[in-house]
């Protein structure tokens, strides 16, 4: 029973939560700059008035794809809350990257070409870290299921400590931040213009932000998840766990200029293989 | 059972027919009724088989008049392999063909007596095998009527030899029925030897120069392997006094040591079969040959009897030194061509490497050789062979309407061919997206090399899966881009009968989507029983049924949302270009006010993880490999 909860709560409140996260982004980002910063809700703001405009489109399938990129995402967010099996989130995720990458491909535009492409490699650079980590958590757990990977006494953060900063290291790439922003480009001017997200307009545009934001709350989810045990104030902890990591991720973005993709993809296959595997290694010889 | 020599002496009258059938009509005509006859005769051995209750049966046990035959048939083809070699100069080639060939002819005549045993046998595995044979090879054959038909139209300067071509494909057909319906090892050996030397013939079908070079490479290679499967088989022999192939696999289950060099021998000749590392350029260099011979032979079937052999000899590999170097050389194939594979833009040679890769995986879930992996190699082997088939199809006959078969030229194709382009894409689709290939394999693989403590393995695939989807999601944004190309027009050329084969395999990939985990309860799982006397779900068979509930749904949203998005109204503009578009997403005036014409291409890196920047080096540490290992069974046997 308590699943359904959860997993409702996801769908109702995970674009709250993903928009309030940007706010509050958007404003410690500015003070980091010594700016003022947009009002806490102008995330909201953005999504609403971009949904009352009229559609425009380039290509006719546009709509389509990246609706259909939305009902995956939000079918990951659901399965992960319900407590199903991580390998199949993470299956349906990428399904969902690639009707993202179709979105962008097919209005055969330059700049959303080439950002489409980056985003491929974005994923090809991510994905070994991602099921590594599920890896992990089934020799740890002896279960892919995240319903029974939960029911533990000692946080996984012990055991995993090196998926924990592989993962955290591939969350930079996955919420789009500098210096891992080869897609998309979220800072103004760049040779990029919008990249992958260039042609999208006004309700395709909103559409794609709101599944962003959950997006990012179930990979913050996947974060709580090496915190939370049977202990109820691990809860807190993991909330805690959580905020941590997304401050970090928001002072590396602002502190780091882009990095060209061909770094990118060797420093986190480098770093997945030292981190990650490392801690597999010892893993395995433990149990 | 009168079906099972006729499944596989059939074949081979017809061959001799095909071959002195001149005329193109009565030789279509021909083919459309000798595949029927071949569909109805292996559904014939099935019911037959159902209906004795689904269990092993064994059957000629007496057959010294055949044995001999067959010895004859086996020299006569090594006469011909050492009259080509020589004809061609590549003398050294010969040997490969006439060492074995005598080992097992001295082995034959004046070796010990050995054990009378059955020869054919049926179960589980040779049905299965015998179904995906019979149902994929006639199709293929049905489609090669047409193909060829165009492949001569726009080849006007090779000589037409048809005749030739389907006598090869059905002789083929005959072989590789025996090969996986045999229990005898020497007649193993010789349908092994039949089905490489016809491949060799088919590559160099063209007499053209390349042709005739890649042949020749395929034939050394696989008579290399040949070569170790004569020196395995006739070790056996004289130290076990049987050359029955369950036999064997029992004294490896048992840890006798006279099965260890003979597995060792056999699994390595798989791996020359199969074209895993440092064997692969072999199965490269045949995509030279006409699109059908690439289907069937370089992808769904032929490179399936080296899986086939090492899936029987799963049993016998299980925690043996042999085991983990079949286990390592198979992911170290599936991680390093799935690279390779992204360099390439030629779709055929794309399909060759993802073939390899693909391949490498099965062979890594043979090596590891538990039930669950086995169970994960069985479907992968299932869905591999009917996508694989109709993607090489697909290319073939969307190359005869584009004239090229670069994935680069595909860019829009569902707007200039949409029929093949919608085939291409349940292909594609069936190889990663669908559970198979993209979930289910790694799923299976991973938790067995996990429970295995194999970290290798964990490496491999998952990296490997990494760059798999990578190649395959770029290959599909190209297919479904709006097309630069306005002015130019295609006529789709393809015949009637090409579509009806690339129908049937369309409609069965969706089917084996919609329908494994009953499959799996059926049919699977009592292989593997068979095999090793339990039976295990990788899945429990409520997440398989969940499983599928997931995928209707990942295929449904992209229906819904089509159909609603349809209804939207919405404002069409020009994409943003950085300079004048000039009105219909194709060109923009530059800034010296010039018209520039927009060309879009994917991403290869070749230079980077090209084919030869790293086929040499992989080559080499898997041959090092290789040889270690093998030295370390030898050797571990002699002391």
């Amino acid at each position: 029973m308590s699943k359904w909860i959860l997993v409702i709560c996801y769908i109702l409140l995970a674009p709250f939560i993903g928009g309030l996260l940007e706010g509050i982004d958007r404003k410690i980002s500015a003070k980091m700059q010594r700016r003022v910063g947009p009002p806490l809700l102008q995330p909201f703001y953005d999504v609403i008035k971009l949904f009352n405009k009229e559609t425009i489109n380039v290509a006719t399938a546009q709509t389509f794809l990246i609706l259909t990129y939305f009902i995956l995402m939000v079918l990951t967010g659901v399965m992960f809350w319900a407590g199903s099996d991580m390998l199949m989130c993470f299956f349906i995720l990428s399904t969902a990257a690639t009707f993202l990458y179709f979105a962008a491909v097919v209005t055969s535009s330059p700049y959303s070409s080439i950002g489409a492409q980056r985003e491929l490699i974005q994923m090809m650079a991510y994905e070994p870290a991602v099921l590594l980590t599920c890896v992990g958590f089934y020799l740890a757990a002896g279960s892919f299921n995240v319903g029974d990977i939960a029911q533990t006494s000692v946080s996984y953060l012990v055991y995993l400590p090196g998926c924990f900063v592989a993962f955290v290291f591939i969350l930079t790439i996955k919420m789009r931040k500098s210096p891992f922003d080869t897609s998309t480009s979220h800072h103004m001017h760049q040779e990029l213009v919008k990249g992958l997200t260039t042609e999208m307009g006004s309700k395709n545009l909103a559409l794609f932000q709101v599944t962003e934001w959950y997006e990012n709350v179930f990979l913050l989810g996947v974060i709580g998840l090496f915190v939370v045990n049977t202990n109820p104030i691990s809860i807190l902890a993991a909330v805690l766990v959580i905020l941590a990591v997304y401050f970090l991720e928001i002072l590396i973005d602002n502190s780091s200029a882009r990095m060209k993709w061909q770094d990118m993809l060797k420093i986190t296959w480098i770093l997945t293989f030292f981190s990650a595997g490392v801690n597999l290694v010892v893993l395995m010889i433990m149990k | 059972m009168a079906v099972v020599p006729f499944l596989v002496l059939f074949p081979f009258c017809v061959s001799f027919v095909m071959f002195l059938t001149r005329n193109s009509k009565a030789r279509a005509a021909l083919a459309y009724v000798c595949s029927a006859v071949i569909v109805g005769a292996a559904l014939t051995l099935l019911v037959q088989w159902i209906m004795g209750g689904c269990t092993t049966i064994t059957c000629y046990a007496d057959t010294e008049l055949v044995d001999h035959v067959i010895l004859g048939a086996e020299l006569l083809l090594m006469v011909f392999v050492t009259v080509l070699c020589f004809k061609y100069r590549k003398y050294w080639i010969s040997l490969l063909s006439i060492i074995p060939t005598m080992l097992i002819a001295y082995f034959e005549l004046y070796g010990p007596e050995v054990e009378e045993c059955d020869h054919i046998y049926i179960d589980h595995l040779s049905i299965l095998m015998v179904l995906i044979i019979a149902v994929i090879g006639t199709l293929i054959i049905i489609y090669a009527v047409g193909y060829m038909h165009g492949y001569h139209k726009h080849h006007a300067d090779l000589e037409d030899r048809r005749y030739y071509f389907f006598s090869l494909l059905f002789l083929f057909l005959g072989a590789m029925f025996g090969f996986v319906l045999s229990e005898d090892l020497l007649w193993i050996d010789f349908f092994w030897e039949l089905t490489s030397i016809i491949s060799f013939l088919l590559i160099g079908y063209t007499k053209e120069e390349q042709a005739i070079h890649n042949s020749f490479r395929a034939l050394w290679m696989n008579l290399f392997g040949g070569t170790a499967l004569a020196i395995g088989i006739v070790y056996f022999g004289y130290n076990a006094g049987t050359v029955s192939l369950h036999a064997l696999v029992e004294a490896g289950v048992a840890g006798k040591v006279v099965a260890t060099i003979p597995v060792a021998l056999i699994a390595f000749a798989a791996l020359t079969k199969a074209a895993q590392m440092p064997f692969s350029t072999w199965l490269i260099g045949a995509m030279v040959a006409p699109t059908p011979s690439s289907a069937l032979l370089h992808s769904a079937t032929m490179v399936k009897a080296g899986i086939y052999v090492l899936l029987r000899l799963s049993p016998a590999m299980a925690e043996t030194t042999t085991g983990t170097m079949i286990a390592f050389i198979g992911g170290f194939t599936f991680l390093i061509t799935s690279f390779m594979a992204i360099a390439q833009s030629d779709a055929k040679k794309v399909l060759a490497f993802s073939t390899i890769s693909n391949l490498g995986l099965m062979v890594a879930c043979a090596g590891v050789g538990t039930p669950e992996t086995i169970w994960a190699a069985v479907f992968l082997m299932l869905f591999h062979a009917i996508s694989k088939s109709l993607l090489f199809q697909d290319v073939g006959a969307t190359e005869n309407c584009l004239h090229s078969r670069d994935v680069e030229d595909m860019h829009g194709l569902l707007f200039i061919l949409p029929r093949l382009a919608i085939f291409m894409f349940i292909g594609i689709a069936g190889m990663f997206l669908a559970p198979f290939g993209m979930l289910i394999s790694k799923w299976s693989a991973l938790k067995a090399s996990v429970d295995e403590r194999n970290i290798m393995l964990v490496f491999f695939i998952c990296f490997g899966s990494a760059t798999t989807s990578f190649y395959w999601t770029k290959w599909m944004g190209k297919i479904i881009s709006a097309s630069h190309l306005k002015e130019k027009t295609f006529r789709d050329v393809t015949k009637p009968n090409e579509t009806f084969s690339l129908t049937i395999h369309a409609v069965l990939m969706v089917l084996l989507c919609m329908l494994f985990p009953m499959l799996s309860e059926v049919y699977v799982n009592p292989l593997i029983t068979s095999m090793f006397g339990e039976a295990q779900n990788v899945l429990p068979q409520g997440v398989l049924y969940t499983l599928v509930a997931v995928i209707v749904v990942v295929f449904a949203v992209p229906v819904l949302s089509y159909a609603y998005s349809k209804r939207m109204r919405k404002t069409f503009v020009l994409s943003y270009m950085n300079g004048i578009n000039t009105g219909d997403n194709r060109k923009f005036t530059d800034s010296f006010g010039d018209e520039k014409t927009l060309w879009l291409s994917n991403f290869y890196f070749h230079k980077v993880i090209g084919q030869r920047k790293l086929m040499i080096p992989s080559q080499i540490f898997a041959l090092a490999f290789l040889v270690i290992m093998l030295s370390m069974i030898l050797g571990g046997v002699s002391l």
